[in-house]
């Protein structure tokens, strides 16, 4: 991954990208890259004025003074208050030039003049996003959860409901946040620049379980984002003889959904190709059968206080459960 | 001519000047009180009790925060915990201990014998108290707030918080604002009319200006958080739709109200602390605040501009970015008053001789602090930038350094500055100083690494993390810092021990200070002074070496006022002497009627309306008898005076 | 400032007249009280701007009843001013009664009609936004309504028992109390009963 040699030396001290998937400062879509370049230029204005005053502060304790006659200082301020004249002046021109790039950057972030490439519905729920993918051909609309798969390049729309209570959608490496709000619908814009797998996080405190409420925006090129939408839209096919999925039509499908099968639960996520998705329970645990497994029994130790209950199911069907979901790639 | 008054008659006066204005003694005198300088005590003892409550929560969460995927607090424990910290911090001890400082210190400073209204100044005492155990009395029932202090709808509505806890943040809050408003009231009154002859508006101490800000403010400002939490009750309890969507409510209401109040109210917390430091940080560089005017101009301008910035706390809502952009350059504004402020201190230091005493490092440690915390709020006015920075660890730096860096500090160093008038023992000073550095290291151990926390994208109000985000290390680094500043404020509390028992005496004037509050005994009698003094400049107990005018305030003049409890009023600009006020003595009526009110609000809570209306019969009766005019009192002064 | 101490000794006690403390006082609590309405006002136009059908749902209020309540409530004003003015000027004692008596009694005639018309609403408190703000405002008008009648009948009995004395401003004060409420009436009036049908 190329990075910029000028962000290189900090972003070793604020962690480096590879470890900070959440790190704003190193952005990977053009709003992010607006924001970035002025948060840089901040710090650098912050840091500045801050090391200016520590400079002054100590040279004001510690300048060498005529021996102390014990007599009180005083006399006209009117020297020392054109110096503050000076210094105040010099900030306020700092902050008029942060005033102005800061219009510029909310200007480059909102007065998008491309039509968007694409459009998806992002519903907050407490503790879980779901993404419903708009297209002019109704049969082609799906509706999956936390993970949002999106075409590099290209600047993608996100109208933003929420269910329940507010949420904030954020993605720091490809825009600011936007709040759910219920009974608004906000927008917001992300664009990745390079595939790759961008978390995002619920940033409005929404409850118990804020602090699991991660997804994940997976930028794949727009040749494999078309073969991933082909394949979101095939149908798990009914299947009497598989275990699994009868477990699941018994104890999950009043809460999850499963395109094909009678399975059309909407209080939690849609579970269609769960096989594919990166993370368990909204980013709790990463995706692989023993996770998923575990989760099933153990929601509640997971994710305490989440609306899903934790299971209790015999050995048996919890492995035939979680076969079945795998394979849902 | 106002003459000095000959020593032998000074020592008849306070003799009898003692008689009219002491408390009772026992159990009756301790509540019926109306001593500004007790109930200023009493402020600050309970605002640092809530202070240490607060402190603790803060370390609990620190634990559970220490590593990623912790499992010490369950959510609704650390969500509860997160709450009450922020509800204890920002409305049981920042103002109150503010209040406490200038509970105790108005009347010194100004020249007068006690506040405007003495029986409201207990009362607001006694209703701060009162709600302060009320916001509490479900923490061990575990129906604590859980909203945060913020308390955001609809997650505070009934469907998804049924518990009693919101209801108590609601009616807490309702509760304690009232003492907030009355303590306000009378501050502006005070200054408007109780202050020695001549202390005209140019001459008052920035502190006194500081607090005058906040509690105009305050006056305004209070009403929109009250008025927001009574419509989510109303919400809660009778199904009504002023936040509910269904019935056609609007969620972003409640953000408004609260952050009209909410944006003031932070600067109410830090401008009288501001004024602390600008009175007290020349005493320690011998010579008179640079700029004073200029220093009482930002601390107008800062709440006049705060009124205005609300907004910049609700960038991310989706609100037009027009008016994103006129918030974000009104809160850039704010920015140019507190570099005035700044760059006045500075100077101050500069042009002075600094005598290195504890006071002395809490006020410089302060400036710093204080800048950080400003640029950080420079960073977040940004409304692009704060797209990214808002509901990160970013802000919960920014909010630490504001509240600690501009209010703790300057409190701490406000305690080891009038410890010895408050007392009249001198705090350790070695003590004092490890005090500072431990205080000063761990806090910025404890919040600077936030900064860089926010900066990698952690976001805030979360019980827990994963790992693998770059969060494990800098949280660990941010909770032994909090067990230092921990320890730094255990000294402080050691310190103040032991020197309450022995402590070196601290006469009158220990620090050479110039105010009027060194110009009589520590502790002060309960008259505070035994003539009323007459001022003729901002600096009374300097005035000889500093020389900068013929006139000379007039500390013993022979303005007695010994016929009964009286002291001063003048008039509000220039202070001419305008007529004499009597104070109430003694009465039990401010603690009866926190306690009525504490029935009226606790029957609210279980929407008991019995409870509710023996309450309210109770504080109509005890207003009643509050306001029932008095027959006798002035007449015999009046007699005196033909 | 050189008199002072000969002055200071023949100063007046506090007492009646603008700008004494407890005027100031009085200022205090009425401007804080100014501002609940304020922001009572901002609610309303908020959730009206914000409302997506109709505001308010059932179409601007009749004034039938409250057109009269409101002269009845601005009347009550002038009849205390009345009283006060007697009783500052000729210590009518018997003018002021008459006249605290007379502004009481408008006082619940307000409160009475004011019940008739939130029983003639078609909707109840918990039906929409509008509902709430709207029994909430006038709720809260009519709260401070019922404190400054409690007030004037307490000056009504220390006016009995001799109690106002030349020293004493509780009647300035209270009468100042319910001219604010009465003025607030004008501004609640204007944003339910007249905002709506100018649009």
């Amino acid at each position: 991954m190329k990075r910029r040699s000028a962000v290189a030396g900090v972003s070793l001290l604020l962690g480096g990208c590879d470890g900070t998937p959440l790190g704003y400062l190193d952005p990977a879509g053009p709003a992010a890259r607006a924001i970035a370049g002025l948060g840089w230029g901040l710090i650098a204005i912050s840091a500045a004025v801050c090391l200016i005053v520590l400079g002054l502060l100590s040279y004001a304790i510690g300048r060498e003074r005529p021996p102390d006659s014990g007599a009180l200082g005083g006399g006209s301020d009117r020297k020392a208050i054109r110096w503050i004249a000076v210094g105040t002046g010099i900030s306020t021109v700092f902050l008029l030039g942060a005033a102005i790039w800061t219009l510029w950057a909310v200007r480059s972030v909102t007065n998008a003049t491309t039509p968007p490439g694409l459009i998806i519905d992002v519903t907050g729920h407490q503790w879980w996003w779901e993404a419903h993918y708009r297209s002019n051909d109704p049969s082609r609309e799906f509706t999956t959860a936390n993970d949002l798969v999106i075409p590099v390049g290209v600047p993608v729309q996100v109208n933003l409901h929420s269910s329940d209570v507010i949420h904030s959608f954020w993605v720091p490496r490809l825009a600011g946040k936007t709040d759910t709000i219920p009974g608004v619908t906000n927008r917001t814009r992300i664009q990745a620049e390079r595939e790759g797998i961008y978390r995002g996080q619920c940033t409005e405190f929404c409850g118990l379980e804020h602090a699991h409420m991660a997804f994940f925006v997976v930028a794949k090129n727009p040749g494999d984002f078309n073969t991933w939408w082909d394949h979101q839209l095939q149908s798990t096919t009914v299947d009497a003889a598989n275990r699994g999925e009868q477990v699941f039509l018994d104890k999950c499908a009043a809460c999850h959904a499963i395109r094909g099968t009678p399975a059309g639960g909407i209080l939690g996520p849609n579970l269609s190709h769960f096989g594919s998705r990166t993370t368990i329970g909204a980013g709790a645990l990463p995706n692989n059968s023993e996770n998923l497994a575990y989760w099933i029994d153990h929601t509640q130790t997971v994710k305490p206080g989440s609306n899903m209950p934790s299971l209790d199911l015999p050995a048996d069907q919890v492995a035939a459960v979680t076969a079945f979901l795998e394979g849902l790639k | 001519m106002a003459m000095p008054l000959a020593e032998d008659l000074r020592a008849r006066e306070r003799i009898k000047l003692q008689e009219i204005w002491e408390t009772a003694p026992g159990i009756y005198g301790w509540f019926a009180t109306v001593d500004h300088k007790r109930i200023g005590v009493r402020y600050l003892c309970t605002a640092f009790f809530f202070l240490l409550l607060g402190g603790c929560e803060a370390l609990m969460m620190r634990l559970q925060l220490a590593q990623p995927n912790l499992r010490l607090l369950s959510p609704d424990a650390y969500n509860q915990l997160f709450s009450m910290h922020g509800i204890t911090m920002i409305f049981l001890y920042a103002l109150p201990m503010l209040s406490g400082f200038s509970n105790f210190l108005w009347p010194l400073l100004l020249g007068s014998r006690d506040m405007a209204f003495p029986r409201l100044n207990a009362l607001s005492y006694w209703i701060y108290l009162c709600a302060g155990i009320f916001l509490y009395v479900s923490f061990p029932l575990g129906q604590a707030p859980n909203g945060g202090w913020f308390n955001y709808v609809p997650m505070t509505a009934k469907p998804y918080d049924p518990g009693l806890n919101i209801d108590v943040f609601t009616l807490g809050i309702i509760f304690l604002g009232i003492s907030t408003v009355v303590g306000s009231a009378n501050f502006i009154v005070t200054v408007l009319r109780c202050r020695a002859p001549g202390m005209s508006i140019n001459r008052l101490p920035i502190l006194v200006w500081g607090t005058l800000t906040a509690s105009t403010a305050n006056l305004f400002a209070v009403p929109a958080v009250s008025l927001a939490c009574f419509m989510l009750w109303l919400d809660r309890n009778f199904g009504t739709n002023f936040f509910a969507v269904s019935g056609g409510g609007q969620p972003l209401l409640w953000q408004h109200l609260f952050w009209v109040f909410g944006h003031p109210w932070v600067y109410a917390l830090v401008l009288p602390a501001m004024g602390i430091v600008s009175d007290a940080l020349p005493v320690f560089c011998r010579r008179p605040l640079v700029g004073y005017t200029l220093v009482a101009i930002s601390t107008v301008s800062t709440m006049l501009v705060g009124f205005g910035v609300w907004v910049h706390h609700m960038f991310a809502t989706g609100l037009p970015a027009l008016s994103l952009s006129f918030f974000s350059a009104a809160s850039f504004v704010i920015a140019i008053p507190s570099a005035i402020g700044v760059f006045c201190w500075i100077a101050t230091i500069w042009t002075g001789r600094p005598r290195f005493d504890s006071p002395f490092l809490f006020f410089a440690g302060f400036v710093l602090l204080f800048v950080i915390g400003g640029v950080s709020g420079f960073m977040t006015a940004s409304v692009a930038l704060d797209w990214q920075l808002t509901d990160t660890y970013f802000i919960v730096a920014h909010i630490h350094y504001v509240l600690l860096g501009m209010n703790v500090f300057p409190v701490v160093g406000g305690i080891h500055f009038w410890f010895p008038k408050f007392t009249g023992r001198m705090l350790d000073e070695r003590l004092g100083k490890w005090t500072f550095w431990v205080m000063f290291v761990g806090f910025n151990l404890a919040f600077f690494p936030m900064h860089i926390l926010g900066l990698i994208g952690m976001p805030r109000r979360v019980y827990t993390y994963p790992g693998g985000l770059g969060f494990g290390g800098y949280n660990l680094v941010i909770s032994i810092g909090a067990f230092i500043f921990a320890t730094g404020v255990l000294l402080l509390l050691v310190n103040v021990a032991r020197s309450l028992r022995s402590g070196a005496a601290a006469g009158p004037n220990p620090w050479d200070a110039p105010t009027l509050e060194w110009s009589v005994p520590s502790p002060p009698p309960p008259y505070n002074f035994v003539s009323i003094p007459i001022i003729a400049s901002r600096h009374p107990l300097w005035e000889d070496r500093l020389n900068e005018t013929d006139e000379r305030s007039i500390l013993g003049s022979d303005v007695l006022l010994d016929e009964g409890k009286e002291t001063l009023a003048v008039t509000a600009l220039d202070a001419e002497p305008d007529a004499i006020m009597t104070m109430p003595g003694d009465s039990l009526l401010p603690v009866i009627l926190a306690l009525g009110m504490s029935v009226v609000f606790g029957g609210m809570l279980v929407v008991n309306w019995w409870a509710v209306s023996v309450g309210a019969v109770g504080v109509a009766i005890t207003l009643l008898a509050w306001f029932t005019p008095r027959v006798s009192g002035g007449a015999e002064r009046q007699a005196i005076n033909g | 400032m050189a008199d002072v101490a000969a002055t200071a000794t023949n100063l007046p006690l506090e007492g009646k007249g603008l700008r004494s403390a407890s005027w100031w006082g009085m200022l205090c609590l009425i401007a804080t009280e100014a501002f609940l309405f304020v922001y009572l006002i901002f609610s309303y136009a908020y959730l009206g701007a914000q409302s997506p059908g109709r505001w308010p749902p059932t179409g601007p209020p009749s004034m039938l009843l409250a057109g009269p309540d409101t002269i009845v409530l601005l009347a009550s004003s002038f009849v205390l001013l009345w009283g006060v003015r007697a009783f500052d000027r000729r210590r009518a004692g018997g003018v002021l009664r008459i006249a605290l008596a007379i502004t009481f009694f408008m006082g619940v005639v307000f409160v009475a009609v004011q019940g008739l018309e939130w029983r003639n609403k078609p909707f109840g408190f918990d039906a929409s936004s509008y509902s709430a703000i709207y029994f909430t405002m006038t709720g809260i008008h009519m709260v401070h309504v019922a404190v400054g009648l409690v007030i004037l009948a307490a000056l009504f009995v220390w006016s009995l028992l001799g109690r106002l004395g030349s020293r004493h401003q509780h009647l300035m004060l209270g009468a100042l109390y319910w001219h604010f409420v009465d003025a607030v009436w004008i501004v609640v009036f204007t944003t339910i009963y007249l905002v709506p049908r100018l649009s």
